[in-house]
Order: C-alpha cells, then sequence, then structure tokens
C-alpha cells in the first residue's frame, strides 16, 4: 500500500497517522430493524477480492471519517473522501 | 514406499537414487464422491483422515497453486492447546494429541517439538486472567503451569524484566506446546493421503460451483468440470471467494499476516515465548533463525505481502520483550491471507446447501489446528454430524447468539 494517504482535508499524511474501521458498506439498520437484517449488518461482509470500500479515521491529523477506495489484490488506494460529506452528496 | 532409518540408510548407499516422488500428479476423473477445495494443511489432512479414518477414498483435494503454497507454509509453526472456552479446548486439545502422534502416524518426520509455550504477563490483572485460563486448561485435562518471575528468569535470562511499564511478573507455561516444521505436515499428509488412493490436484483453480436442484453436482475448474457427491471447502483467505461461487455470504473478512524469520544465530530461545504486552511470539528454529510475528495488518486484503508499518511495529514489540534483538536482523518476511471470522473462533459445519460443507474462519490459529481440523471436518462429511469435540464451530452460531469470542473483542475482525 501507498505509504502516504491524501486526505482531503490534510493533503498527503504517513499512512500510520490512520485507523482503519472497516467495510464502508454496511448500513446500520433501524433500531427495531428485525433480527436477521441486524445479523447481517453486524456479522455477514462482502469481502470482496478487488475494489473495497472502508472507513479510516485520521486519528492523528484531522480526525475526520474517510471513505477509503482501494484495491485488495494490488493494495493502490483509488479515492480518499470525507464519510460525512460523502453521505450529503456534496464534494468529499 | 514406507520411510525408516534402513531406508534412509540403504539409500544413502546407493547415491539416494532409490527414492520415488512423495505423491502422484494425477489427472482429475470426471467424478469422485467428495472434492475438497483448497490444498493446504486442511484440505490436506481431511482427505488424509477421510482416507484413513473414515474410508472413502475417491476423494479429489483441489489446489490452485502449488501444494504448500499457501498459510501452511506461511505460518511461525507454534502449535499449543491453551484455549480457554469450553467450545475451543476439546477441540486444540484434540489436534495437540493428533500432533503428538502425528509422525508415526503418516510416517512423515514432521519435526514435532514439544519445547514449551509460555505467555508472559505484565500485571496483576494479567495474571488474574492468566491463571483463570490455565486452571480452565487443567479442568479440561490440559497441562498449564503458572510461572512466577524467578521461574521465567531461570528459564529466560535475557528478556527485559525490569520495564518501567511492563515489568515481567510471570508466565502462563504449556510444556506440551512446541513447534513444527510446517511444510513437513503438507507433504506429510499429502504422501499419507495420496498412498491410500486420494488425488491431489494441483494447479487447479475451482471457477464455479455447479448445482442443480438445491444440491452441488460439481465444480468448474481450470482443468475442466469434475462432478462430485459432496463439495468440502477448505480455503482458509479465499473462502469469501469460494463461498460466493454456491451463493453463501460468510462472516468472514480475509487480512494479511506477516510472518518473519532472523538470521541464523546461536541457540539461545529453547521455548516459545510470546509478549503480554503487544503482540510478539517468537521461537528459534532448529537451522538458528528466529520465527516470530505479531498481528495482522488490519486492513482486508488477498495480497500475501504486507506492508512496512507492521514490520516496523513487530520489531518495536520484539525489542521491547529481548532488548538484544535490537542487534539482530531480519532475514525473510512474508504474508499469509487469514479469513478472518467474526469471533476470531472457526466454522467447521454443514451449510445450508445439502452437499456443501465449509471449514474457514481459522484467524491466525490455523496452523495450530490442522489435525484436528481435518478430522473433524472429515468425520462430518462421512457422517454428516459434527465430531464430539467441535459441535460449536457452527455457522448459524453469530444469528443464534453463541459466539466463541476467546479474546470479547466483537465483530470486528481487524481487532481479533
Amino acid at each position: 500500500m501507498a505509504s502516504l494517504i491524501t486526505c482531503p482535508h490534510c493533503g498527503q499524511r504517513p499512512k500510520e497517522e490512520f485507523t482503519i474501521k472497516g467495510d464502508a458498506g454496511l448500513t446500520r439498520p433501524a433500531p427495531d430493524a428485525d433480527a436477521d437484517v441486524w445479523y447481517d449488518y453486524v456479522y455477514l461482509r462482502d469481502n470482496p477480492k478487488g475494489l473495497h470500500k472502508e472507513y479510516w479515521h485520521h486519528s492523528s491529523g484531522c480526525r475526520r471519517w474517510l471513505i477509503v477506495e482501494r484495491d485488495t489484490v494490488t493494495h493502490k488506494v483509488h479515492s480518499v473522501a470525507d464519510a460525512a460529506l460523502a453521505e450529503l452528496g456534496g464534494a468529499a | 514406499m514406507r520411510y525408516s532409518a534402513l531406508s534412509v540408510f540403504l539409500n544413502g548407499l546407493r547415491g539416494n537414487k532409490g527414492w520415488a516422488p512423495a505423491w502422484r500428479q494425477p489427472q482429475p476423473k470426471p467424478h469422485y464422491d467428495v472434492i475438497i477445495v483448497g490444498g493446504g494443511g486442511h484440505g490436506l489432512s481431511t482427505a488424509y483422515y477421510l482416507a484413513k479414518t473414515f474410508g472413502i477414498t475417491n476423494v479429489a483435494v483441489l489446489e490452485k497453486g502449488y501444494l504448500g503454497s499457501g498459510n501452511i507454509g506461511r505460518n511461525t509453526t507454534i502449535i499449543r492447546s491453551n484455549y480457554l472456552l469450553p467450545g475451543n479446548n476439546p477441540f486444540y486439545e484434540l489436534s495437540m494429541k493428533l500432533w503428538e502422534g502425528l509422525e508415526q502416524d503418516f510416517n512423515f518426520n514432521a519435526m514435532v517439538s514439544q519445547r514449551g509455550v509460555l505467555n508472559l504477563f505484565h500485571s496483576d490483572a494479567q495474571r488474574d486472567a492468566y491463571t483463570r485460563r490455565g486452571n480452565a486448561m487443567r479442568l479440561h485435562g490440559v497441562d498449564a503451569e503458572l510461572l512466577d518471575r524467578k521461574a521465567v528468569q531461570a528459564k529466560l535470562p535475557f528478556l527485559d524484566y525490569d520495564n518501567a511499564r511492563f515489568p515481567i511478573m510471570g508466565g502462563l507455561l504449556q510444556p506440551r506446546g512446541g513447534t513444527v516444521r510446517h511444510d513437513a505436515v503438507a507433504w506429510g499428509y499429502a504422501r499419507g493421503a495420496d498412498s491410500r488412493g486420494v488425488d491431489i490436484i494441483t494447479h487447479c483453480e475451482v471457477t464455479g460451483i455447479r448445482r442443480e436442484n438445491g444440491r452441488v453436482v460439481g465444480v468448474e475448474t481450470t482443468k475442466g468440470f469434475i462432478g462430485c457427491g459432496k463439495l468440502a471447502l477448505a480455503a482458509a483467505g479465499n473462502s469469501t471467494v469460494v463461498a460466493d461461487m454456491a451463493g453463501l455470504r460468510l462472516p468472514i473478512e480475509s487480512h494479511v499476516l506477516q510472518a518473519f524469520v532472523s538470521e541464523g544465530l546461536k541457540p539461545f530461545i529453547d521455548c516459545v515465548v510470546t509478549f503480554g504486552a503487544g503482540h510478539f511470539y517468537v521461537s528459534q528454529s532448529d537451522k538458528g533463525g528466529l520465527v516470530f510475528g505479531g498481528d495482522i495488518d488490519g486492513y482486508n486484503s488477498y495480497a500475501q505481502r504486507g506492508n512496512l508499518a507492521t514490520v516496523e511495529h513487530v520489531a518495536e514489540a520484539g525489542v521491547a520483550m529481548i532488548p538484544s534483538l535490537t542487534r539482530v536482523r531480519y532475514l525473510r518476511t512474508w504474508g499469509g491471507i487469514m479469513d478472518m471470522s467474526m469471533d476470531g473462533s472457526p466454522i467447521i459445519d454443514r451449510t445450508p446447501i445439502d452437499n456443501l460443507y465449509l471449514n474457514a474462519g481459522w484467524c491466525y490459529g490455523g496452523f495450530k489446528a490442522t489435525p484436528a481440523s481435518g478430522y473433524c471436518y472429515a468425520h462430518l462429511i462421512a457422517r454428516n454430524e459434527p465430531h464430539e469435540t467441535a459441535t460449536q464451530m457452527r455457522l448459524d452460531r453469530f444469528a443464534r447468539g453463541y459466539q466463541m469470542d476467546e479474546k470479547g473483542v466483537g465483530a470486528q475482525p481487524n481487532l481479533h
């Protein structure tokens, strides 16, 4: 993986500044959703071989949650976006 | 050919020209009773016990690379059964007992060395947790000894005992734990299975699973279609990819774990020792190299290589435990793809598809489990019911709320 990650707020930063949370493709169900929906959210994963979106926290930088799109075979980082702004549909 | 001291001696006299290949290189038959996907340690041991113990010999093992190219040749060779939970401990103890008789059983020198596994503790709370685990082990009939600081000092004088933040207070020792020559495990099982009629087909990648009327009828491979009565997955880090071919979604993420070996040194570590204040475990191979590892890199990966940040982190943990390591040089590092389950424990179970079986979720505990995993999986495939030591390794335990989470981490695989 690249040693430098381009944070949309801080620019190029060393990878060690970031904490990886994991799969960004999961959508948290409503609190009263069925047990099988919660099971799906908590335990099942797509685990793709290829492009994968993950939540990364810039824990030693701007402390924003980011969505990093990465290839799980080549480790190449394709894009980095601010998670909250991306969700709002704005420019990340 | 049966290997013995006499056969080694006689072949030595004849210029070692009498040795035959340890297993055949067969072409696939059109149909097998059982096809095992994955020719790693678990797939090969499953085939071995299917043939030897359960009498099913019309079996193929399909391996996409060469034999031993996956995690069976990419680990730190440690065996132990120092588990806490009732669903895990008897299983790993079965594995330990199988290790103890393995070389005689499959007539291959796997260099099983019961040199002891010592887990260091550095605080009162950690001592209490280790005491609890040691007592749980003894209640299951497994050997465990709690060593105080003095006893550890006598055993391993070169550790950093007076570290200001993490002083070493003692350790939990399993004397029967140790190391095994990992490649030889793959070769021994392969030879044992092959001699009983199992076809081991290498460089044969499964590209699809053909289903008719809700049952698996065979697999599409790079060597054509092969029919089967039962299909058994043992694909480790690629479990998700293979299960996806049958429409199954698994509670698994694939992560890369690195292992390391140093330059050769004179003997100084005569057991396996693990750091309690960071993730670091080390033993010394018979060639003299230190074999050690740490945490997974922490991100999903299907690449059999890791990153330098982890290399540095593991070195730091190692030096914190053994200060004299500062002058030791890394010789090699390699990565393997771990099938990290959501509770850190494995799955050996049937699936919603009637004749499809699953063996996955080994996280980074797969090597020590190799014999029991194969034995219990073969039992499940042959008899359609779980072995008595693997009754809790169910695929549906997450939905039922019966996780086996040794560390209490939760469904966050990069922290297991």
